[in-house]
């Protein structure tokens, strides 16, 4: 069965691929001038202040690095759980992680007030920051999954693509559960004092990082004109559905066990009540964009098998993800901090009332200059290196059930 | 990308570099900086803080040094001080009697820093000229204001071996 | 003996300026007593003494401000950022207002950096630019920030502002600038001074307004004013739930 399995690298030399390329290049280097526009100025120009000193960057930037290391989730399945319909899948889904998490660091680093002083960054270490051991697990992560990809990718090594594969996936876990720690490490912020928050970040980056994945292959088996049979697509999508909903699911708990600590009402009053922009962004953005509405979509009998309703699904999920990284990022950071419990506080600088916060231009174009980033690498890669299959017909992926598959294989070629 | 933001900075840096080092090559004549004079000398023997060959090679291992010590020891003698430095070093502009910024490039540092191509990264934080003042005085409860430019003057706390020194020279009653 | 001018000679040929006039000082009684007790400047400062502050709530009064403005004239923050906008200014120490909601009972306080003594700015910091003196005063060394604002998001107080424009003519004793974080010293330049006898910049001004509000001194040693006022009258720590073990303690809260 491996055998029918052939990759190729992208041939088509036609305007298409150059035009993508030229487009994502320029919103690249709109994301790099605008970085360079903060840095030159400092960061006056931006929205962020001493109340919410993370911003928009930062929301783009966790979203890419928490969808990286769910992208690499496909290849997990192949290689770990011994699914070898996902095998085909896995090289693109390791290409994706990598860019995925470059596009994150990038726009991470780019925001930083010193990002000059990245040397100093990577020569100085306090190793009880869990920052810092962020840092190790990112640059970790990509030296593991480059690895994994040789093994994958190289015939000779094929033996090791397992155990390679299995330390990915360990590495991929600490990775998100790293990336969560930052903000549960955080005990002054009652939005963020929260055990829960590791482990639900490992969840949302399988459904942000299947997200990304299933949208990329569509487009990529599209525009190269390669097959996609409907096996794989659908196994990919009843996976995200599962995904998604097991988000909502921690999303709840994590709401719940917060109701029940009595110190913490006034925080959950905020996010689900009358939090003006953060609770609309959380019940319209993250549960019903992100949660309900492709929900529905993927498990619809007849929508749900139309390639369009499960490709707006994906993308619906990268938005509410997107609103949900913002109620968990800003929100976390406007709801004003309790010094004095029972007390009305009051002072010159907005103690006691919520931060305000109105991102600016510059800050949204170096975040999609982030994304444009991940794209770009992506198709790059694909140009250079064999990373996506010849074809991932039906017959080809599951030859068992080839026979009773061909017609639909041919009706969606 | 961090790496290759980097890489492209080091590449810029380098065709700058080699811009620079045209004229240097197609004249062997390169005009040496100015540096201006400092406002005061160390010692009779000594012009500066260390031999001057020695400070003109290694001043920032003094300073970086110094600059630890400061920070998370709290030591805060005064000889290799960069506050010092700018003190001495920092002259008087003729036009309007102001002291030079980092910005000129008669400023003492940036003379020949300019011309080793070699970027300072102390003025984003530290003053690049000696500074005016007017600060409650520490060891008086009212306020009494001193406008002067910022130098180690009295009301400084002198070390035991300073003490000494100012005892053996019969300053010390 | 003449090991050591050979030693001090160089140092005391630099000296000869200030020499005149630190003997000038020397000459008063209480300025000798003073020097004996401060550290001497090439000397490390060390664990054995722990620098806090009392503020005591009911000699604060509200709508005085003039502890912030005295940090400000020492320290010079916030003057010299025009282009930041009203949260993007720093914010060493401020004033805060309470009232409980139950009876009315109004208080007015001010706030800084807390300096703890297990501080999560420290304890979150990649590069270990946010640190903690072996005296207690907690600092940044900004030679070494990225300005990645992780310790702003972890201080439970606020206390910490980033610097958000390009900055000129700082003040020697508190260099500063774009793209680095920031916050109260304790008026460490004044306490490496003076140690004991120190009186940081808010003190001062407070002093000055007749107030008298704050105690300076350490907390270790139980013959400071500080701790003897703390043994008789005890003292609060904000958030004393986070067992962060601050060195700014409060009385009448
Ligand atoms: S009060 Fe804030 S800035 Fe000061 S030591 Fe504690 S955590 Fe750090
Ligand atoms: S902003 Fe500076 S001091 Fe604060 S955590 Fe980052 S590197 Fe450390």
């Amino acid at each position: 069965m491996k055998a029918n399995v052939h990759f190729r690298e992208v041939l088509n030399n036609g305007t298409g691929y150059y035009g993508l390329l030229a487009l994502l290049g320029a919103i690249v280097l709109i994301g790099l001038g605008a970085a360079y526009f903060m840095e030159h100025n400092g960061h006056f120009v931006t929205g962020m202040n001493n109340e919410i000193v993370w911003g928009m960057p930062h929301v783009f930037a966790v979203f890419l690095i928490v969808a990286a290391s769910g992208a690499l989730n496909v290849a997990s399945i192949g290689s770990v759980f011994g699914k070898s319909q996902y095998k085909p899948l896995a090289p693109l889904s390791g290409l994706l992680a990598i860019a995925l998490l470059a596009g994150g660091l990038a726009v991470l680093v780019l925001d930083l007030g010193h990002p000059d002083r990245l040397i100093v960054a990577m020569t100085y270490y306090n190793f009880k920051s869990i920052f810092a051991w962020n840092v190790m697990l990112y640059t970790g992560f990509m030296a593991v999954v480059v690895v994994y990809l040789w093994m994958m990718m190289e015939r000779k090594m094929n033996k090791y693509t397992k155990p390679a594969g299995f330390f990915a996936f360990i590495w991929r876990l600490a990775l998100t559960t790293g990336t969560g720690s930052i903000f549960g490490f955080i005990v002054a912020r009652e939005a963020y004092d929260a055990a829960i928050m590791a482990p639900m970040f490992v969840i949302m980056s399988f459904s942000f990082g299947l997200a990304a994945y299933i949208l990329v292959l569509m487009a990529s088996f599209k525009w190269t004109e390669r097959e996609l049979g409907d096996k794989i697509l659908y196994r990919l999508k009843n996976l995200l559905g599962i995904f998604v909903g097991a988000v909502l699911y921690f999303v709840l708990a994590y709401h719940l066990t917060n109701l029940y600590a009595a110190e913490h009402h006034s925080v959950e009053r905020f996010i689900l009540l009358d939090g003006g922009i953060y609770t609309k962004l959380f019940w319209i953005g993250q549960i019903l964009i992100g949660g309900l509405i492709p929900l529905a979509m993927l498990y619809h009998p007849t929508l749900g098998k139309s390639r369009a309703v499960i490709g707006w699904a994906c993308a619906l999920v990268i938005l509410g993800g997107m609103a949900q990284m913002y109620v968990i990022i800003i929100g976390g950071q406007a709801f004003p901090l309790v010094l004095f419990p029972g007390m009305e506080v009051s002072s010159s600088f907005a103690d006691g009332i919520v931060a305000s916060y109105t991102p600016k231009l510059p800050e949204y174009l170096l975040g999609i200059g982030g994304v444009a980033i991940a794209l770009l690498l992506v198709t790059i890669a694909v140009k250079v290196l064999r990373f996506l299959p010849e074809s991932l017909a039906d017959a080809i992926v599951d030859p068992h059930t080839a026979s009773d598959a061909k017609g639909t294989a041919k009706k969606a070629a | 990308m961090a790496v290759m933001y980097n890489y492209v900075r080091s590449l810029i840096l380098l065709a700058g570099m080699a811009l620079l080092g045209l004229p240097l090559v197609a004249q062997s004549e390169t005009p040496l900086p100015v540096i201006p004079e400092a406002s005061s000398r160390f010692s009779a023997e000594q012009a500066c803080v260390e031999p001057t060959e020695e400070m003109r090679k290694n001043h920032m291992n003094y300073i970086l040094h110094q600059r630890d010590e400061t920070m998370h020891k709290g030591i805060r003698t005064r000889q290799h001080s960069l506050e010092e430095c700018i003190n001495c070093h920092v002259p008087v502009e003729d036009k309007d009697g102001q002291p030079m910024r980092i910005t000129n490039k008669d400023h003492f540092c940036s003379s020949c820093h300019t011309y080793a191509a070699v970027k300072v990264d102390c003025f984003q934080c530290h003053a690049d000229r000696p500074v005016k003042t007017t600060a409650f005085h520490p060891l008086t409860s009212q306020a009494s204001e001193k406008t002067a430019f910022h130098h180690s003057d009295a009301g400084e706390t002198v070390s035991a071996d300073t003490l000494e020194v100012l005892a053996e020279e019969g300053k010390l009653q | 003996m003449t090991h050591k001018s050979e030693i001090n000679s160089s140092r005391r040929q630099f000296l000869n300026g200030s020499a005149i006039a630190a003997g000038l000082a020397i000459a008063p009684g209480v300025m000798l007593h003073q020097v004996a007790q401060a550290k001497p400047a090439d000397q490390a400062v060390t664990s054995d003494k722990r620098w806090g502050m009392l503020i005591d709530t009911n000699k604060c009064s509200k709508g005085c401000d003039a502890c912030v403005r005295g940090c400000q004239t020492e320290n010079g923050w916030g003057e010299n950022e025009t282009k930041s906008g009203p949260n993007q200014v720093a914010q060493w120490i401020r004033k805060v207002e309470l009232r409980d909601t139950s009876t009315g009972f109004t208080k007015s306080l001010p706030l800084m950096c807390q300096h703890c003594e297990h501080p999560p700015c420290v304890d979150v910091c990649p590069t270990g630019a946010s640190f903690k003196r072996a005296d207690g005063i907690v600092l940044v060394d900004k030679h070494i920030c990225i300005g990645c604002r992780y310790c702003m998001m972890a201080c439970p107080y606020k206390a910490r502002s980033f610097i958000h424009e390009d900055l000129q003519d700082q003040l020697p004793v508190a260099p500063r600038g774009k793209g680095t974080v920031e916050s109260c010293t304790l008026c460490v330049h004044r306490v490496d001074k003076d140690g004991e006898n120190a009186i940081p910049a808010c003190a001062e001004a407070c002093n000055a307004e007749g107030h008298e509000a704050f105690v300076f001194g350490d907390l270790k040693n139980p013959n400071s004013r500080i701790s003897q006022e703390l043994a008789k009258h005890g003292g609060t720590q904000i958030r004393a739930d986070l067992g962060l073990n601050v060195g700014i303690r409060y009385r009448g809260i």
